[in-house]
């Protein structure tokens, strides 16, 4: 049960959407703009998986099965894939960049100080533009935000991890602008 | 010097905000939402104070000095209350709410998990409504996000206070939307100013 009475039965951060639509504007706007704005060199799947990454470091249950079947959608592979990914990145077949720039949203997982100069420029080695570093930090940090967000208020969230792939080509399509209304 | 070629003077996030407008625009209105924009029962003040301490405890120089001086300006320009909430929420001079509140917020920034049925009980106890735990939790959360941001890519931090004392002023009065008006050091300060 949820720390406050939401007074609808959305699922994670969409019942907290519903109830507080001042900040769910704002919220999902920066998903919006951060995971599925094609004016992007990272393609939506690989936003996404970043994303998927952060959530998984910090255990948000919602928050990476969520994205992770967004994932899974976007890069046509199925959730044993994205689960491999989350517990091993290195050893998944992901290019060099990717896994430089999981690298990264790993150390902003646990603080933002802990990025080195050595990621940064194993980043550039691999083909990483500044853009797109600051995007990988940015999805990271966000990411630290959703999560903290859905779970410090205890929401709930379906256990069966179906539901979320079932849901994934629809929120593609509709994308985050109306979480609220669905 | 910060990871990526940031071309502006402008120091921590108000850099990053000038190099990405596009991710600057719904960054900007949620923070104008969560600490600016008239609230039902809490006042700027202990909204900016709240994102001050999360700030401190993620020790983001920026953030932390930036919201303690926008804080500052919210509460009466009283620098003293920023530093003993900063110091120790249970003995500054703030309501037990607000105490209750900045426990809750300290747990979010520990992990999101670490919020139990105990310290919302207690906060509901001091007073607190169910909209003021909601904005506790996500304005603590939030401020999880923009101090990793500012710090993930390396942003200039700037020691002098002067910096965000004329920076908090602004913010305090006109809000987050406004463009950063061009920041002075202390030195060109001291010689335009008369008192």
């Amino acid at each position: 049960m949820a720390h406050i009475e939401l007074n609808n039965e959305l699922p994670g951060i969409r019942g907290l959407m519903a109830y507080r639509p001042e900040t769910e504007a704002p919220l999902n706007a920066l998903a919006e703009v951060l995971l599925r704005d094609d004016n992007n060199t990272l393609t939506r799947g690989e936003r996404e998986l970043i994303a998927t990454y952060v959530s998984y470091l910090n255990d948000c249950f919602f928050c990476q099965n969520v994205h992770g079947s967004l994932a899974g959608h976007y890069l046509g592979c199925n959730i044993e894939q994205i689960d491999a990914v989350k517990e091993d990145f290195h050893s998944a077949e992901l290019s060099d960049k990717m896994k430089a720039l999981l690298s990264i949203a790993a150390s902003v997982q646990k603080d933002g100080k802990q990025v080195s100069a050595e990621q940064i420029d194993e980043a550039r080695k691999a083909g990483a533009t500044d853009v797109e570093i600051h995007d990988t930090v940015l999805i990271s940090a966000a990411f630290c935000m959703f999560n903290r967000y859905v779970d410090g208020l205890a929401t709930w969230a379906p256990q069966d991890r179906q539901f979320y792939v079932n849901r994934a080509p629809q929120r593609a399509l509709d994308g985050y602008q109306s979480s609220v209304f669905r | 010097m910060p990871h990526i070629k940031i071309e502006n003077e402008f120091p921590g996030i108000r850099g990053l905000f000038l190099y990405r407008p596009v991710t600057a625009a719904p960054l900007n209105a949620l923070v104008q939402t969560l600490l600016h924009n008239p609230h039902p029962t809490l006042s700027a003040g202990e909204r900016e104070l709240i994102a001050t301490y999360v700030s401190r405890l993620n020790t983001c120089k920026y953030c932390c000095n930036i919201h303690g001086a926008i804080a500052q300006h919210q509460l009466g320009n009283n620098a003293e209350i920023v530093q003993q909430v900063l110091a120790n929420p249970e003995t500054a001079p703030i309501s037990n709410t607000l105490k209750a509140l900045l426990k809750i917020a300290a747990k979010v920034q520990q992990g999101g998990k670490n919020v139990t049925a105990e310290d919302v009980a207690l906060a509901r106890a001091e007073g607190a409504t169910d909209i003021e735990i909601h904005d506790t939790v996500l304005i603590a959360a939030a401020f999880c996000m923009y101090n990793r941001y500012v710090d993930g890519l390396a942003t200039w931090q700037p020691d002098d206070e002067s910096i965000y004392d004329q920076m908090g002023e602004q913010r305090a009065r006109e809000g987050y939307l406004t463009p950063p008006a061009k920041i002075k050091p202390k030195e060109e300060l001291n010689h335009s100013t008369k008192f």
